[in-house]
């Protein structure tokens, strides 16, 4: 008897935290469906229909779009370099032998420990001297070289884990170092390409302080920090911010619901062993 | 070494303060509460026979927000006249519940950091459920038979060898307590609105360099001896609290 009540308690805690999350998320989505008027005068109420029209105010006023667009090239381009190099220079690190590796490597680890956050002042100023102030690439960049250490530390630690048996075989069957690479070593680091892929990309897409230091033209804005422009726009226009704020969260979340299992093994990467 | 100088004196060394304590607020209630929430959460999930995946995919969702889309969305729900908070207070006849939230000088801090845990206590969760997946049956097992209740198997079996879960966690919200940014940035602005009882230190590093930039006043100096100060102590802090927690951690 008592252990059916204690299992009961531990569903309702269930439920509660269930709930606590759908509600703001549904109310969200549910608002952006509504006019500014009706959320005004009643909150609470649930959308009778599916009204677009806010969705067609954020598109068609002001820089949204724009937004949407720089942070998927951010991003886009950001990932293509941190990947490449970090492969790259993780097979260099795990499976050759050479003089300064272990240097090399320790050098990498030691741009994990340097939060990016306080590196601002100097980035600030080099990225002025370089003219890359108000640049998505000057943004890219920062963002590559931000994630590196982590990308690099990921793969290495992976691909030591791979049999040298495979690599030497191939070696002794006469396959160049390239063929190596590119038939046997990358199909076996797909899986941990996308844990690092989502370990480095959702941060630069959810990112907000590089942007709002670097970035002052609106053209060139991402989307979180033109998020802080479309609300100074849009004060008034609840329906609208509702729906702005639905639409920034919406390319995550989409891929969240394909992926989760991904997404969740990517994040708690290195808070989870194993 | 005269920014750190200028920064101990008035009246930096009140706006240094203020964020200083607020920092510490930050990572003392989140961490209770968090932690203990996400404890709970994770040891609900663990004793589940169906849908554990479900209700790990929704837990883990705020953790993937940007927490700018997250302040937003809770600054507008909290809003003191039209949020859907407090007229849903007013509708089910408990008008004072009602409140200003963020509006007020008392209540917008721990309001803030509420809405950091909402966001974060999914990531906890999925950590602390790792652990308890790593648990060797054969212990629980052992001690069911020896008549111990569930809770007791909780307190003296799970809870201590969920101490390396319990170490990465607690270092985890005390970096991102005192780097805590983007939040109070879009709920009180630059300046930590209402009458600065949301500042913090990042967000006054971020002031003093770039914040007033506009109006073509910016003390490099005196925000980087802020940031200094912020990276030492968060850079200790971290290393000791992880070398204390690590030796407190059993091995089987």
């Amino acid at each position: 008897m008592k252990k059916i009540e204690f299992s009961f308690i531990l569903k309702i805690i269930l439920i509660f935290n269930v709930f606590s999350v759908l509600i703001p998320s549904l109310f969200l989505i549910n608002s952006s469906f509504r006019k500014s008027g009706e959320i005004l005068s009643n909150p609470l109420a649930v959308s009778g229909s599916l009204d677009f029209s806010n969705f067609v105010t954020v598109f068609e006023s002001g820089n949204f779009k724009i937004y949407v667009f720089n942070s998927f090239v951010v991003t886009l381009f950001a990932e293509i370099i941190i990947v490449i190099f970090g492969l790259l220079a993780g097979y260099a690190l795990a499976k050759f032998k050479f003089k300064l590796n272990k240097f090399i490597y320790l050098i990498f680890l030691s741009g994990l420990l340097i939060p990016a956050k306080l590196a601002l002042v100097p980035l600030f100023i080099q990225l002025k001297n370089m003219n890359l102030l108000d640049s998505r690439l000057g943004l890219i960049l920062v963002y590559s070289a931000g994630a590196l250490p982590a990308a690099v530390f990921i793969f290495t630690g992976f691909i030591k884990t791979l049999p040298s048996d495979l690599d030497n075989a191939a070696r002794i069957d006469g396959a160049s170092e390239i063929q190596i690479f590119m038939k046997i070593m990358v199909p076996l680091i797909m899986p941990v390409t996308s844990i690092v892929g989502i370990y480095t990309a959702i941060p630069i897409w959810n990112d907000f302080l590089l942007p709002l230091v670097f970035i002052r033209d609106t053209s060139k804005m991402t989307i979180m920090q033109g998020l802080t422009v479309f609300f100074g726009e849009h004060a008034n226009d609840w329906g609208a911010l509702f729906a702005g704020l639905t639409l920034a969260a919406l390319p995550l979340v989409f891929l969240y619901m394909i992926l989760s299992k991904q997404f969740i093994r990517g994040l708690t990467n290195g808070a989870v062993k194993g | 070494m005269s920014n750190f100088a200028r920064l101990f004196t008035y009246p930096n060394q009140a706006q240094f303060k203020v964020a200083f304590a607020n920092n510490i607020e930050i990572f003392l209630v989140t961490f209770t509460i968090q932690t203990t929430l996400a404890l709970i959460i994770s040891y609900s999930i663990y004793r589940m026979k169906r849908g554990q995946r479900f209700v790990q995919v929704i837990t883990f969702l705020p953790v993937i927000l940007s927490l700018v889309v997250v302040a937003f969305m809770w600054k507008m729900f909290l809003d003191p006249l039209f949020g859907p908070v407090n007229t849903f207070f007013n509708k089910i006849g408990h008008e004072n519940w009602a409140k200003p939230w963020l509006g007020d000088m008392k209540m917008a801090l721990p309001v803030l950091i509420l809405i950091g845990i909402w966001k974060s206590v999914g990531f906890s969760t999925i950590v602390f459920l790792a652990g308890l997946n790593g648990i060797n049956e054969d212990y629980l097992e052992a001690a069911r038979i020896d008549g111990a209740t569930e809770l007791q198997i909780f307190y003296k079996i799970m809870f201590p060898l969920l101490a390396p879960a319990f170490t990465i966690i607690s270092i985890l919200v005390f970096i991102g307590s005192f780097e805590s940014f983007e939040l109070p940035y879009v709920i009180g602005g630059v300046t930590g609105q209402p009458g600065g009882s949301t500042t913090t230190l990042a967000l006054l590093f971020y002031r003093l360099a770039f914040g007033t930039i506009d109006a073509g006043v910016s003390d490099i100096g005196l925000s980087s001896a802020v940031g200094v100060i912020l990276f030492v102590f968060v850079g200790i802090g971290a290393a000791a609290g992880a070398i204390f927690l690590q030796r407190r951690e059993v091995t089987l």
